[in-house]
């Protein structure tokens, strides 16, 4: 793995609606942070306006569209001001107060103020918060101190860790703000935190990637292969 | 409801321009005839019963009209767009979680390194790419595809019943990714 992107099969599991939670979590995270995941999930996501365009119409109940136009002033308020076309993204939005720019979705569920989070000490130099995402997995968010490591350790069940910010090493791969690790229980690693500030990952235990629905099952072996 | 036009992508970008900045209904009800069909036709494909399916597609109508505004053509075609907004509005009915769309504003959005001027390919031109691509795959491997979206309880009994063995499956699927992939190539997706 050298992209450190989110694999295709994950991408397009997520483009089509079938990823969960937490996985889906990490990769708008990721589409947040890394231009590159960004532009691939694009792509897989236009796969389903193709499709979408080419699917039979169904026919709607007769008053579809009146029952509809009503609801169009209820929602006219909500208008988001237009956004003139050309306009880089910037980072003008609110900015959380420890100068870390979370992903919207992460923001939505623990707020902008990392520093503010319940912060479990786990060992020297490392600590956590476990995240309420639903799904059986163990979904957190990790900070390693500088120079520190985290122990040695393998998975029965995949490890993805997403580097929000700061970087760490593992043999001989260096992961920044932006970059997806996937560990599974073949793989046993010690990630070091380099540079000088706290490298802050998002990660998700047990991350077998698990898609519902009969196709998504078909998937998950080919995944994890 | 039976005038479903057929809409070309540019009709489809000039009428979302209309409702975001005029707040044109007229263009609504076009975009609406066109797509609600086409989004209930998706929901109904993924196992929602009718009334469930017709609902979710009026509220991501509704959606597209609230919405017109943060369209932006550079990052997607319209039916990609309406597709990502009724795959949520579907998602957002399952979880707790809400799935938000790629937020313009967020801070944590890091740019392309790329200027948006230098981009090879605009969103139509790359989607018409892969029209065609999608369309020249042999049979097997766009069902693949197909099924991999639209989750069509029919298709997904087809391989199970006759045992398609998953070998096959995973193939066929890679096979598909890397030709979709190689149509894209100009657009930074051949890297995989």
């Amino acid at each position: 793995m050298t992209s450190h992107c989110a694999p295709d099969e994950m991408l397009l599991a997520y483009a089509a609606g079938w990823l969960d939670e937490p996985l889906s979590l990490v990769v708008e995270s990721q589409a947040a942070l890394n231009p590159e995941s960004r532009k691939r999930l694009a792509a897989y996501e236009a796969i389903g306006g193709v499709l979408l365009d080419e699917l039979p119409p169904a026919p709607l109940c007769r008053e579809a569209i009146d029952r509809t136009l009503p609801r169009l002033d209820q929602a006219a308020e909500q208008a988001v001001p237009h956004r003139p076309a050309g306009t880089a993204p910037c980072g003008c939005g609110s900015r959380p107060r420890d100068g870390l720019p979370l992903p919207a979705s992460l923001r939505r569920l623990v707020g902008s103020d990392l520093a503010a989070l319940p912060w479990k000490w786990r060992m020297p130099g490392l600590s956590e918060v476990v995240l309420q995402v639903g799904g059986g997995q163990r979904v957190s968010l990790v900070r390693i101190a500088p120079g520190r490591r985290a122990p040695r350790h393998s998975h029965r069940g995949h490890e993805i860790a997403l580097v929000l910010a700061g970087a760490f090493q593992d043999g001989t791969e260096t992961y920044g703000a932006g970059d997806l690790q996937i560990s599974d229980g073949t793989v046993d690693h010690e990630p070091r935190a380099i540079g000088d500030r706290p490298c802050i990952c998002l990660t998700v235990l047990d991350a077998a990637v698990r898609l519902t629905g009969p196709f998504g099952r078909l998937l998950n072996p080919f995944i994890r292969g | 409801m039976t005038d479903a036009l057929l809409l070309d992508p540019p009709t489809q970008a000039l009428l979302i321009q209309a409702v975001a900045e005029r707040r044109d209904r007229e263009a609504f009800g076009q975009l609406f005839r066109y797509f609600a069909p086409r989004v209930k036709s998706y929901l109904l494909r993924l196992g929602a019963e009718d009334g469930l399916a017709e609902e979710i597609a009026q509220e991501a109508m509704v959606a597209v009209w609230r919405k017109a505004a943060s369209f932006d053509p550079a990052q997607a075609s319209v039916s990609t767009w309406v597709f990502t907004i009724a795959r949520n509005k579907r998602i957002d009915g399952l979880r707790r979680l809400r799935r938000p769309e790629l937020d313009p504003e967020d801070p944590a959005l890091q740019p392309e390194a790329r200027p948006a001027a230098d981009r090879l390919l605009d969103a139509s031109e790359r989607e018409e790419r892969l029209r065609r691509a999608l369309n020249t795959l042999p049979e097997e491997q766009a069902e693949v595809i197909r099924l991999a979206f639209f989750e069509d309880k029919a298709h997904a009994a087809i391989a199970s019943e006759t045992d398609l063995p998953l070998g096959t499956v995973k193939s066929r699927l890679r096979l598909a990714l890397t030709r979709l992939r190689r149509a894209l190539a100009a657009d930074g997706m051949d890297q995989a």
